[in-house]
């Protein structure tokens, strides 16, 4: 289970996150709704520690992180390892290999064996129907491909969390497809997931939990057919604010 | 003429393998780890502590002015400083010591702009992804943003590579019996310097052309994983 009790983030001239208090299920595909600049990457990237809230506290597992206080290297490296993030633009190593790019992390921060680091990265390359990119680099692969990779970059990690922060918004309806068909998966096989998109179809099939945030607080926070099917004002604006 | 090419050339080149290239390579090696150290100190700004952070600025500083003072003086007077000048205040080294202490705080103080913007050159969200993977700041440092900014790096250090064999030959200035100061004891015996001079210039462009071949080999496997055309 994920805690945010009153987490506060201000950016020198914006107020990003506001008295945020928030609980992400485990076993459960959580989304977080919002206009574009309501804090969204913000929040998630609190979670993996990439960004750094000036209070507040946060509770993942049995790991409580307080933001008023100097954080340690060591709880940091703590917190990241039962989080691993996907991000818009997959960020991929350019210079690694596909399987690189998979065992880099089990090797030298789980100091797996070469073997076991590259099994485990065969099968989760099978998961994603991309088996046979081992040894390709990133740039030979189209954004879809090189998404799906990202994730299993995630997974190898064996995170507690994986967080996504519009992991589609880069890539053309087709490939989206292809990367949304994975997340259904994950959903599915009951991985602990945190998404930020703008892909209401997804949101309202495979959200256990939506979280809707405007200007750094939480507008809402239930069930998908609270959100979709009894919206308030707001929220029926911003839905409608979705289609043209 | 033909029988002075033949003597002479084999005892400049052997000048060149006893003191052009050890002093090349021992000095390059030194100045680029000087190089990489400057440019971590000068991009990075430690947190948490005011009187760590307090040194730190100072030793910024120092490292800039070292940048400064090393690019906006000559060569040639960095060697007689450092040879001829430092004995008055009780320092003092052996030609070859000061050749090799000269030519490493050079190149590291030119590297280290090369270093520093190839660092610079490698964007945030490559960090943040090691960092997502649960990478400390040394290991994304050395496994991921080195190798792809050494790439980068590559035609510039390269160049100050290249430059530094034929600076080398400064070091006859101080005494050290290096090709060029070679070729100058021949000529004098011989009368010859045209001749002479034209060896040695061949004998650099020799060393050089090798090194741009190399240059060129390794740049060809660091830019493995770039795609050039479309797929
Ligand atoms: N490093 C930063 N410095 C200053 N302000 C920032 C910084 N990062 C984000 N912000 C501001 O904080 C607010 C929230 O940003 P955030 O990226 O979390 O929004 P978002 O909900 O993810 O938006 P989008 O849907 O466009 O990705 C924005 O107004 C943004 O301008
Ligand atoms: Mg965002």
């Amino acid at each position: 289970m994920i805690k945010l009790e009153h987490v506060d983030k201000q950016f020198a001239d914006h107020h990003a996150l506001n008295d945020i208090n928030v609980e992400f299920p485990e076993h459960e595909t959580t989304v977080i709704l919002g206009p574009s600049g309501a804090g969204k990457s913000t929040l998630l990237r609190s979670l993996n520690l990439l960004e750094r809230p000036q209070s507040g506290i946060y509770q993942i597992n049995d790991e409580k992180v307080d933001f008023s206080q100097e954080l340690s290297t060591s709880q940091i490296l703590r917190v990241r390892r039962k989080t691993g993030m996907v991000f818009q633009s997959w960020n991929l190593f350019p210079h690694l290999t596909i399987l690189q790019n998979i065992t880099e992390g089990p090797i030298h921060v789980l100091k797996q064996s070469k073997q076991e680091a590259e099994a485990n990265a065969t099968k989760l390359l099978q998961q994603v129907g991309l088996d046979g990119t081992q040894h390709r680099y990133p740039s030979q692969l189209s954004g879809g491909q090189q998404q799906r990779i990202s994730i299993c970059r995630a997974l190898a990690m064996d995170p507690e969390y994986i967080l996504f922060d519009e992991p589609t918004s880069a890539l053309d309806p087709e490939l989206e497809a292809q990367v949304l068909h994975v997340l259904l998966t994950l959903a599915q096989s009951k991985q602990s997931m945190i998404v930020v998109t703008h892909n209401m179809e997804f949101a309202r099939r495979v959200a256990t939990k939506i979280i809707f945030v405007e200007d750094g607080k939480v507008e809402f926070d239930g069930t998908p057919s609270e959100f979709f099917d009894h919206p308030t004002d707001r929220i029926h604006a911003f839905l409608n604010g979705m289609q043209f | 003429m033909w029988n002075t090419i033949v003597n002479s050339t084999p005892e400049i080149f052997w000048a060149g393998i006893k003191f052009t290239i050890p002093l090349t390579l021992i000095s390059f090696a030194i100045g680029f780890v000087i190089a990489v150290v400057t440019a971590l100190v000068r991009t990075s700004t430690p947190k948490g502590n005011p009187v760590v952070a307090g040194l730190w600025g100072l030793l910024k500083l120092f490292l800039s002015f070292y940048v400064w003072l090393f690019r906006s003086t000559p060569l040639l007077v960095q060697l007689f400083i450092v040879f001829f000048g430092l004995p008055n205040i009780g320092i003092q080294f052996d030609a070859f010591s000061a050749g090799i202490i000269t030519f490493s705080l050079n190149t590291g103080a030119y590297c280290s702009e090369t270093v520093r913007g190839a660092i610079s050159s490698i964007p945030d969200s490559q960090w943040e992804a090691a960092y997502s993977i649960g990478m400390t700041y040394r290991q994304v440092l050395f496994r991921i943003v080195f190798p792809q900014a050494l790439r980068v790096a590559l035609p510039p250090l390269s160049n100050s590579f290249i430059g530094l064999v034929k600076d080398t030959s400064l070091a006859s200035s101080i005494t050290i019996l290096e090709m060029f100061m070679v070729s100058q004891q021949i000529a004098a015996k011989n009368y010859e310097p045209l001749l002479m001079y034209s060896i040695v210039a061949v004998v650099y462009a020799v060393f050089c052309t090798v090194l741009s071949v190399a240059q060129h080999y390794l740049e060809r496997y660091m830019s493995r994983y770039v795609q050039v055309t479309g797929e």
